[in-house]
C-alpha cells in the first residue's frame, strides 16, 4: 500500500490549518447546496478544497480536523471518508502527481512501458517522489478511460492513448514547466475508434454530411 | 402488521421489524456478528443470510424489513451453503490463535465456525496481519482478529457519544480503530470488550487470567452508584475476576459503567480482614470477643444521646437495618445516612428518581440542575442520550450548574440559584421550552441539595415542576439522581435523625466538641475525619480507608460482592444481589455483626438469620415488599421555601473513577484517572 494512503509522519504535519478568505467564501457556497440538517454532505467537496488549498496536494489531519469542526461532526468520520477515498493524499506529493492506470485494459495496451519510462525519465521508482520535489508516481487501478487505453492521470488531466515517446513528450515538456495539451495523445479527438469516426461523423467535425443533414435523415 | 412464513410458521411481527427478527419470533436461530439489538444496523458481516422466496439471491435478514407474505426459509441448502461461504471468508484472515486468545469459550466467531465452518481452509495466501490500537487502560486490542462487523464503531457513535471508533481505510487494508493514536474517553468504554464478537477488543485488567467455563456466575446489583445496574459477578476460586452486565430493560439496558466493571480489583486491596482495637494509640489486631469488649466497656452505661451512627454509601440495607434497630435499643435518636449533609428526606416523592429511569424515553425536555450526570451515572446520562438520538434532536436538555459535555445536545443555561430562580419566574428563555413540552422532567443532583440551603433549592425546584405540568396525572417528572447506592434505601428505612436527634454534620460538630462520645461509622469514609478525633469510633465496613484509619475499634465486614444484600436505587427500585464469594479472613456479613455486637451488649436484637432482617424491612417501609418494581410515591408537599445562596451549584463526583473505598483503592481505577482526568497529572505535580 503506498505510503500516500497513510498519515504523513508527525513531522510533516502541519499544526494548524485554515481556509483562506477565499476558500472560504467557497466552503460556504459548496455547503450551502446542501439541504438543512444534511450539511455534513460537504465534506468531500470540502476535503478536494483543503487537498488543493495545501501546499503538496494532500490532506494534512488538522484539515480533517477544522473541516469537521466546520461541519460539526466528528472527526474520525471525516478521517474515514478521507481514508477511503485514494482521490485524497494523506501524505504530501510532487508538483506533479501522476497516476499511471496498470489495470488489464491499459496494461494490455501497453501501460508497462509507460510506468517504465516514468521511471527512466523521472529516475524514480513507484510511489515516490523526485528530489526536487516536482514529481510523485504512483500506479493506480482504472480511471474509466480504458478506450484510450494506456494512460496516466498528472493532477487533474487525463493524457491517454500513450506511448513511451509520448509520455516523455509529456514529462520533458512538465519539466520544463510548460503544460501538455491533455486527452489523447495520438491524434484523436476523444474516444472514437482509432481509425475516424463510424457513426455521428456529423458532430465530431470530421464528416461529410452537415448537422441539418444529419437531423432530417433521423425524422425519416 | 405484517404476516409472513418462517420455516413453514407463520408469524406476525409489528411493522417495522425486521426478517431477522421476525426469525426470532418464530424460534429460529439466526447467526450474526453486526447486528445488535441496540445499535444501529449495519449489514456488513453476512453471517445472517436467509432464503426468501422470489429472491434472486440470499437475503441479510438483519437489514431487511418484514413485509407482508414474505416466505422465509432458514434451513434450507441454499442457507446453509450461504453461511458457509460467508464464514470461510471471514475466516480467511481471523488468526487461529484461539488457544492464546481472551475471547475463547465466548466466541461468537468460535461457536458459528463450529455450525458453518469447514475443518480446513482453501487459502494459501497469505495473511493479513494489523497493528494494534492503543486505547486506554480498559480495551486491549488484538485488531489481526478483528471481522470489521463495526459494533464498537456503532456504540461509540451512538451510545456511548464519543466519535474514537471509526472504520478507516479501504478494503483489505480496512481498519478499526481510531484513525490517530487515542484512548476512548468514555464511562462506557468497557462495553466495547461485550460487544466485540471476536477477541479484537478484550478486557485488559481481565487478560489471561480466567476462562468463562472455570467461572461461578452470581447474579448481583451493583453499588458504584445509585443506579442499581444489574450486575454478573464471575467469581473462580473464592475471588471475583470480573463483573458483567446483567440486561435489565428498565435500569441498565445491557451496559454498565466502567466503575461498575473494573472497581472490584479494589476489592483486593487495603481490606480489613480482621478486627483491630487501639491500644496505646495503635490499632493492634484483636478478636471478634475483644473488639467487642472493648465497644461494651466504652458503651456501658452511655446515655443514648452521646452515641451516633452514620450510614456509608455501599453499605446493604440489612446492615442499616440491624444499626437502625440497635441505636434504637441504645437510646440513640442521632443516625443518619447522608454523609454529604445533603437535605433530603421528607415525603418519599422528593427524594426519588419518580419518572424512572425507564421514564426517559417518554420525556420532551429535561432540565438538569446541580448534577454531572455523565459522571453521577453515566447509565442515566446514556438513556438521556438515547432519547436526544431517537427524537432527532427534539428532546430539550438544559444544565445549570457546572460545565459538563453530556455527550448531546444541551443549552447551558447557567450556574447556580439565580437561574433556577429566573426559571421559576418564566424570566428565562428554557422556561418556554418547559411550558411547550409535554412529559417535562427535571433531575436534581446531590450539588444542588447537599448545601446549606438545600431546602430552599428542594422548595424551588418542586415549585418548578409545579408551575411547567412536570407532575400530570401519571406522568411524574420531578427526579432526585442520587450518588450513593445506599442513600434511598436508608431514608425508607427511616435511617435519619430520630426526635431530637443529630444529622451528620451536628454530630460531627457535636463529636468535635465532646458532645458525641461514641461514632459508629457504618462504612462511612467520606466525613471530616478530623473532628472525631475525640469520639470513640467504631468503624465497620471493608476496605481500610479513612474511616478506618480514624477508628478506635475495627470490624471487618463484607463487600458487596460477598454478602446477599437489598440496594434501593435512585429510583426507589429494591433490588437483591447474592453473594459471590466468601468474605476475606474473619470478615463478617454486615448485619451479622451488629446482631453480634447487640448480643455482646446485652442488647439482643430479635432476628437470627437473613429473612427475619428482612421482614423487619418490610415493617419499616413498603419499598421491600415489592423486590424490583419502583413503587410510586404520592407527590405531597416538601421542601422549605427560602432564599438561596448566589454560589454555583458543584457536583459532590470531582473524579468519576474514585467515588468511594473500593475505586479508590483500585489499581484500574488509577490508571483511568490518569489517562482521563484531565486535573490528575497537574495533582501529581503538586
Amino acid at each position: 500500500m503506498s505510503h500516500l494512503r497513510r498519515p504523513a509522519p508527525k513531522e510533516l504535519q502541519p499544526t494548524s490549518f485554515a481556509f483562506t478568505p477565499e476558500n472560504q467564501e467557497k466552503a460556504k457556497k459548496i455547503i450551502a447546496k446542501y439541504p438543512e440538517g444534511r450539511q455534513q454532505s460537504a465534506v468531500m467537496p470540502l476535503l478536494d478544497l483543503a487537498q488543493r488549498q495545501t501546499e503538496g496536494n494532500w490532506v494534512p489531519t488538522v484539515a480533517m480536523d477544522y473541516i469537521a469542526d466546520m461541519l460539526e461532526m466528528p472527526a474520525i468520520r471525516v478521517y474515514e471518508v478521507a481514508t477511503f477515498y485514494t482521490m485524497y493524499n494523506l501524505a504530501p506529493v510532487g508538483k506533479n502527481f501522476i497516476q499511471v492506470c496498470t489495470t488489464t485494459p491499459c496494461w494490455l495496451r501497453g501501460s508497462a512501458d509507460v510506468v517504465d519510462t516514468c521511471k527512466k525519465e523521472l529516475g524514480i521508482g513507484v510511489g515516490e517522489t523526485t528530489e526536487d520535489g516536482q514529481f510523485t508516481m504512483i500506479e493506480v487501478e482504472c480511471l474509466g478511460a480504458c478506450v484510450n487505453a494506456p494512460m496516466m492521470q498528472i493532477n487533474d488531466d487525463y493524457y491517454e492513448d500513450l506511448t513511451p515517446e509520448t509520455t516523455k513528450a509529456i514529462l520533458d515538456a512538465l519539466k520544463k514547466g510548460e503544460k501538455p495539451k491533455a486527452g489523447p495523445q495520438s491524434g484523436r479527438k476523444g474516444c472514437e475508434p482509432i481509425d475516424g469516426p463510424k457513426v455521428l461523423k456529423a458532430f465530431c467535425g470530421c464528416g461529410a454530411a452537415s448537422q441539418d443533414a444529419d437531423a432530417s435523415e433521423g425524422d425519416a | 402488521m405484517p404476516k409472513l412464513t418462517v420455516d413453514g410458521i407463520e408469524v406476525e411481527v409489528e411493522a417495522g421489524a425486521t426478517v431477522l427478527q421476525a426469525c426470532e419470533e418464530a424460534g429460529k436461530e439466526i447467526p450474526r456478528f453486526c447486528y445488535h439489538e441496540r445499535l444501529s444496523i449495519a449489514g456488513n458481516c453476512r453471517m445472517c443470510l436467509v432464503e426468501m422466496e422470489r429472491a434472486p439471491k440470499p437475503v441479510a435478514s438483519c437489514a431487511m424489513p418484514a413485509a407482508d407474505g414474505m416466505v422465509i426459509k432458514t434451513d434450507s441448502d441454499l442457507v446453509k451453503k450461504a453461511r458457509n461461504g460467508v464464514m470461510e471468508f471471514l475466516l480467511i484472515n481471523h488468526p487461529l490463535d484461539c488457544p492464546i486468545c481472551d475471547q475463547g469459550g465466548e466466541c461468537d466467531l468460535q461457536d458459528q465456525a463450529m455450525a458453518y465452518g469447514f475443518d480446513s481452509s482453501r487459502y494459501a495466501e497469505k495473511k493479513r496481519a494489523v497493528k494494534d490500537k492503543e486505547l486506554g487502560p480498559i480495551v486491549k486490542t488484538i485488531m489481526t482478529r478483528c471481522i470489521h462487523c463495526t459494533r464498537c464503531v456503532r456504540f461509540s457513535e451512538e451510545v456511548a457519544g464519543v466519535g474514537t471508533m471509526g472504520a478507516v481505510y479501504r478494503g483489505e487494508d480496512t481498519e478499526v480503530g481510531p484513525y490517530i493514536e487515542a484512548s476512548i474517553n468514555s464511562e462506557l468504554s468497557g462495553n466495547l470488550v461485550d460487544l466485540c464478537p471476536v477477541g479484537a477488543l478484550t478486557s485488559k485488567p481481565y487478560a489471561f487470567t480466567a476462562r468463562p467455563w472455570e467461572l461461578k456466575k452470581t447474579d448481583s446489583v451493583d453499588v458504584m452508584d445509585a443506579v442499581g445496574s444489574n450486575i454478573r459477578i464471575d467469581a473462580r476460586t473464592g475471588e471475583v475476576m470480573r463483573v458483567l452486565p446483567r440486561t435489565n430493560e428498565d435500569i441498565n439496558e445491557e451496559w454498565i459503567s466502567d466503575k461498575t466493571r473494573y472497581a472490584i480489583d479494589g476489592l483486593k486491596r487495603q481490606r480489613l480482614d480482621r478486627p483491630y482495637v487501639r491500644k496505646d494509640g495503635k490499632l493492634q489486631p484483636a478478636s471478634w470477643d475483644e473488639a467487642f469488649a472493648a465497644i461494651k466497656a466504652k458503651v456501658s452505661g452511655l446515655d443514648g444521646k452521646k452515641i451516633a451512627a452514620l450510614a456509608g454509601d455501599t453499605v446493604d440495607c440489612e446492615s442499616m437495618t440491624a444499626l437502625k434497630d440497635l441505636m434504637g435499643k441504645l437510646g440513640s435518636p442521632n443516625l443518619d445516612c447522608r454523609q454529604d449533609g445533603s437535605k433530603i428526606g421528607g415525603p418519599r416523592a422528593s427524594y426519588i428518581f419518580n419518572s424512572t429511569i425507564a421514564g426517559i424515553d417518554e420525556a420532551d425536555a429535561c432540565l438538569i440542575v446541580g448534577a454531572n450526570v455523565r459522571a453521577e451515572a453515566p447509565i442515566i446520562n446514556s438513556r438521556l442520550r438515547k432519547r436526544w438520538r431517537t427524537t432527532a434532536g427534539d428532546f430539550k436538555v438544559g444544565i445549570i450548574g457546572e460545565k459538563w459535555d453530556p455527550t448531546y445536545k444541551n443549552d447551558y443555561l447557567g450556574a447556580g440559584p439565580e437561574t433556577l430562580q429566573e426559571i421559576l419566574d418564566g424570566k428565562h428563555e428554557f422556561a418556554k421550552v418547559l411550558k411547550a413540552s409535554e412529559k417535562p422532567m427535571i433531575i436534581v443532583g446531590m450539588g444542588a441539595l447537599n448545601r446549606e440551603d438545600g431546602d430552599a433549592v428542594l422548595a424551588a425546584t418542586r415549585a418548578i415542576a409545579e408551575k411547567y405540568g412536570m407532575v400530570s396525572g401519571e406522568w411524574n417528572g420531578f427526579n432526585v439522581l442520587h450518588t450513593a447506592a445506599s442513600r434511598v434505601g436508608g431514608l425508607d428505612l427511616g435511617f435519619v435523625p430520630g426526635e431530637g436527634g443529630l444529622a451528620t454534620n451536628d454530630i460531627l460538630d457535636g463529636a468535635a466538641k465532646g458532645d458525641i462520645e461514641v461514632v459508629y461509622l457504618l462504612g462511612a469514609d467520606e466525613v471530616d475525619m478530623s473532628k472525631l478525633e475525640k469520639a470513640f469510633v467504631i468503624y465497620q465496613g471493608a476496605m481500610g480507608d479513612a474511616g478506618a484509619q480514624a477508628a478506635d475499634v475495627i470490624l471487618p465486614g463484607a463487600a458487596y460482592t460477598e454478602k446477599n444484600g437489598t440496594y434501593v436505587n435512585t429510583e426507589g427500585r429494591a433490588q437483591q444481589g447474592w453473594r459471590a464469594i466468601f468474605p476475606v479472613g474473619d470478615a463478617r456479613e454486615d448485619w451479622a455483626i451488629v446482631r453480634a455486637l447487640s448480643g455482646a451488649l446485652d442488647l439482643t436484637l430479635p432476628y437470627n438469620n437473613i429473612d427475619a432482617v428482612r421482614s423487619r424491612m418490610v415493617e419499616l417501609s413498603p419499598t421491600f415488599a415489592s423486590l424490583n418494581v419502583p413503587t410510586k410515591a404520592e407527590w405531597t408537599d416538601f421542601g422549605v421555601s427560602g432564599d438561596m445562596k448566589s454560589d454555583g451549584f458543584v457536583s459532590p463526583v470531582r473524579n468519576f473513577y474514585m467515588t468511594d473505598p473500593i475505586s479508590r483503592a483500585s489499581v484500574t481505577m488509577a490508571k483511568c484517572t490518569e489517562a482521563f482526568v484531565k486535573d490528575a497529572a497537574a495533582e501529581k505535580v503538586a
